[in-house]
């Protein structure tokens, strides 16, 4: 379709609202402003959504720096281990041991304690509270037409739990003993004996709790976030024109709600196991030749507990970048989403699914094989919503009059990522592949590329589109180019490589393959790698650069719908205040999804449908 | 804040109030927390290796003491609405003092499982009974924060049936009802295994 002919809209939506808005009289209460009106509880203790979502991006930042740097220094141990890394010295101090010859060498113990932090940081600090946490504040609110959260406080208190984890998992990075280093995953028996390692002291203590804080925290957001979306949409939102952003964050925060508790009780029993003497999962085991005397209990029972909320935390952080990309997709191909119903329908399914296919982490670990079965078959089926996902992305695309932004090209970089790492997933779901391909690099390639690296893109397309709305500025347009091309490049040049070392059968988390010859050959592959790895993390520096540089220096907004989107969000002020709109909010009076309708290049859910209008969601 | 939201919402619409929703779904987050341990229960049971024995009386009474609870905190509820001031306020304090016997006669039954020879650190079977009641027990003394709070607000405030003090009054009944439920689960979880 040509743009040139499409009419764009040469009315306000605001004028629009305040004909037609709803009087909600919430500008007639002038305690609605009073709680933020010192420093400290506008920007500190805030309880508007808008600046909270600010925070959990800028905190997830931060740890998305320290996780991605933890990473870099364990590739250069894999890449180069002949290497001194003498220069590391001052910044992690006793953990490089300098021989007499001055060649620096990364403490093996170390080595694993970056690889379970990198993992912990990653998953839980930046992909679920810095992705899901910083849309869902700041998309719920302004895209269903309400003036803030449900319940404003514990939205506060969501933030303030997360920090506080966050808090204390950066101190156990300081303890003498190391922080934990028992993988992400914290299996016993390594998570509960401090005698097995130096991190399961100190390190796991503080790891649990930390942890603990933020299922709290994930909890609280979680109840807000459902609550706001069934009870505070504006008159109109029905839930069958909620755009698909919301569908995702509302199905996400149920997932969580309904898993995340699961993980709360595994880690008390490991609590209980660590410092009351029960032995929940503990049982037959031999420390330095003696054997324990606690018995009875199942490290496997760990498991399970522990991935019947890991496989569905892998959907809470890929649903949203998920929602994000159908968004942005949508708003910057001036097109309708594809199959809107069956959109929400495959999220719906793949939550569904997603409780069911746990026992697929555990196929080596000692599961009956008649059980896998049963697990197996649900997982593939998995396939079919994601397969239905990605058509309707592509056939959004097809035809449409694309806009070439960093916004979009991060969304279609995320589409190529999520079909890359998720057929890698179809080898793994299956048990038998899986006695070969477990614990190597292979999974490792697959799981960063389709919940890492996707997930990330999806974070990008989210925050270069909504960027102009949280800062009332745009992110640079080149740099942002530079940072998706290089990025989209190097994520495949690290990522790629390992799928080869893990059909070799590599395995995964060793510090070191001196002793294997079988593997050396490899050993270029793994500096190639950790090279690509050094220039993408360039690159994300350059991404924290821009997007700092752009608060404060960045091209200013200066219309209010700058992306010519339909949602709710564009009709509120270019820096909206607190309580969203100035007067009425919104009335909506169709789906989010008229782009190029009637010959009109878009037109906002504020406007009545009109009586010559074709058939109307 | 609040104030303003919940009248955007009471102008809209009001099939359920968003604070009684939320309270609602963090009942489900608990029962999902509980639902794990007596998943992991059954799973470790059917390991094998396990101690079989009966739970000590005192754990039934108490059952009883609960439900009473729940009912003087309901007909509280009841009276209140109907401005009978001295019935509303005398059965708040009444359901406190029950909530309070609850939580020490759990305690009783702890020293008696533990002299039966049911330690927290012995099997499996005994610890998953003081994870259950000991983490219901946590969450019912987060109950009786909640009817002090209802208590200071009966004893400070001027007695008065307005709609805020109504849903808050909802909510902790709501939140004491939930406990109740939460240990018959535990209970006829426990019975209906041994």
């Amino acid at each position: 379709m040509a743009a040139t002919n499409l009419v764009k809209p040469d009315y306000d939506p605001a004028l629009l609202i305040e004909e037609q808005g709803y009087e909600d009289h919430f500008h007639d209460h002038h305690h609605g402003d009073k709680y933020q009106s010192s420093f400290i509880t506008h920007y500190i203790f805030s309880q508007d959504h808008k600046i909270i979502a600010k925070q959990f991006l800028i905190t997830g930042i931060f740890w998305a720096i320290i996780g991605a740097a933890m990473s870099i220094i364990f590739r250069l141990q894999l890449g180069f281990p002949e290497e001194s890394l003498a220069w590391l010295k001052p910044l992690l101090g006793k953990w490089i041991t300098v021989n007499e010859a001055g060649i620096g060498t990364l403490d093996p113990q170390f080595y694993y304690a970056l690889v379970t932090m990198h993992g912990t940081i990653l998953v839980f600090f930046v992909l679920t509270a810095g992705l899901s946490g910083t849309f869902s504040n700041l998309l719920i609110p302004l895209q269903v037409g309400a003036r803030d959260m449900a319940s404003p406080l514990l939205n506060m208190l969501s933030y303030w739990f997360f920090f506080l984890a966050g808090v204390v998992m950066f101190a156990s990075l300081f303890l003498s003993t190391g922080p934990f280093s028992g993988g992400w995953t914290a299996y016993p028996p390594l998570s509960i004996l401090p005698q097995a390692s130096t991190g399961s002291g100190a390190g796991m203590t503080l790891w649990t709790v930390s942890l603990v804080l933020f299922v709290v925290s994930v909890l609280l957001g979680g109840i807000n976030y459902i609550t706001t979306v069934l009870n505070l949409r504006t008159k109109g939102m029905t839930m069958w024109r909620l755009p698909l952003t919301i569908w995702a964050f509302f199905v996400t925060a149920i997932i969580g709600l309904l898993s995340f508790p699961v993980l709360a009780s595994a880690f008390f029993l490991v609590i209980f196991d660590r410092e009351l003497g029960t032995s929940f999962f503990l049982s037959d085991i031999y420390v330095g030749g003696e054997a324990l005397d606690r018995v009875g209990g199942s490290p496997i029972l760990y498991q399970h507990l522990f991935w019947f909320l890991g496989h569905p935390e892998v959907y809470i952080i890929i649903l949203p970048a998920m929602g994000l990309v159908s968004e942005v997709l949508s708003v910057h191909a001036r097109k309708p989403i594809f199959g809107y119903k069956a959109m929400v329908y495959s999220i719906l399914a793949i939550a569904f699914l997603s409780f069911i296919v746990w026992a697929h982490h555990m196929f080596m670990a000692g599961v009956n094989p008649f059980i896998t079965n049963i697990f197996v078959v649900f997982t593939l089926i998995i396939a079919v919503p994601s397969a239905v996902k990605v058509f309707n992305w592509i056939t959004t695309l097809y035809g449409g009059n694309i806009r070439f932004n960093s916004a979009s090209l991060f969304a279609i970089g995320f589409v190529s990522m999520f079909i890359s790492g998720g057929l890698t997933g179809i080898f793994l779901g299956n048990s038998a592949i899986d006695i070969q391909m477990h614990d190597t690099y292979f999974v490792v390639a697959h799981f960063h590329i389709v919940m890492g690296i996707a997930a990330f893109f999806g974070m990008f397309a989210g925050i270069y589109n909504w960027f102009p709305k949280m800062y009332s500025r745009f992110m640079n347009e080149t740099l942002g180019k530079i940072h998706f091309w290089g990025t989209f490049i190097g994520a495949y040049l690290i990522f790629w490589p390992m799928h080869y070392l893990g059909m070799a059968g590599v395995p995964r988390r060793y510090y070191s393959f001196e002793g294997f010859d079988a593997f050396s050959h490899f050993d270029d592959m793994n500096k190639f790698i950790t090279v690509s790895a050094i220039i993408v993390f360039g690159l994300q520096i350059l991404f924290v650069v821009n997007f700092f540089y752009s608060i404060w220096k960045g091209k200013k907004v200066t219309s209010k719908n700058p992306w010519g989107a339909t949602t709710l969000e564009w009709t509120t002020p270019i820096t909206p205040g607190h309580g969203n709109w100035p007067g009425k909010i919104p009335v909506v009076h169709r789906w989010a999804y008229d782009y190029g309708k009637d010959g009109n290049e878009y037109i906002p859910q504020v406007l009545p449908v009109s009586e010559d209008e074709s058939e109307a969601h | 804040m609040n104030v303003a939201i919940r009248e955007q919402q009471t102008q809209t619409r009001n099939k359920i109030h968003p604070l009684l929703f939320a309270t609602l779904l963090g009942c489900v987050s608990i029962t999902m927390m509980f639902m794990a341990w007596t998943s992991a229960y059954i799973v470790r049971q059917s390991a094998g290796n396990w101690l079989e024995f009966r739970l000590p009386t005192i754990f039934f009474i108490n059952t009883a003491v609960l439900l009473l609870s729940s009912v003087t905190l309901h007909s509280s509820y009841f009276f209140f609405k109907r401005k009978k001031e001295q019935l509303y306020k005398g059965l708040l304090v009444l359901s406190l003092l029950l909530a309070l016997s609850f939580l020490a006669m759990q305690y009783i039954g702890w020293q008696q499982l533990f002299d039966m020879g049911v330690a927290l650190d012995g099997n499996p079977a005994g610890s998953f009974v003081y994870v259950l009641s000991g983490f219901h027990a946590l969450h019912i003394f987060a109950g009786v924060a909640v009817l002090i709070v209802a208590l200071i607000h009966a004893f400070a405030l001027k007695f008065n049936v307005s709609p805020k003090r109504k849903l808050r009054f909802k909510l902790t009944l709501v939140i004491w009802h939930f406990l109740d439920f939460l240990w018959l689960y535990i209970l006829t979880f426990i019975i209906l295994q041994s």
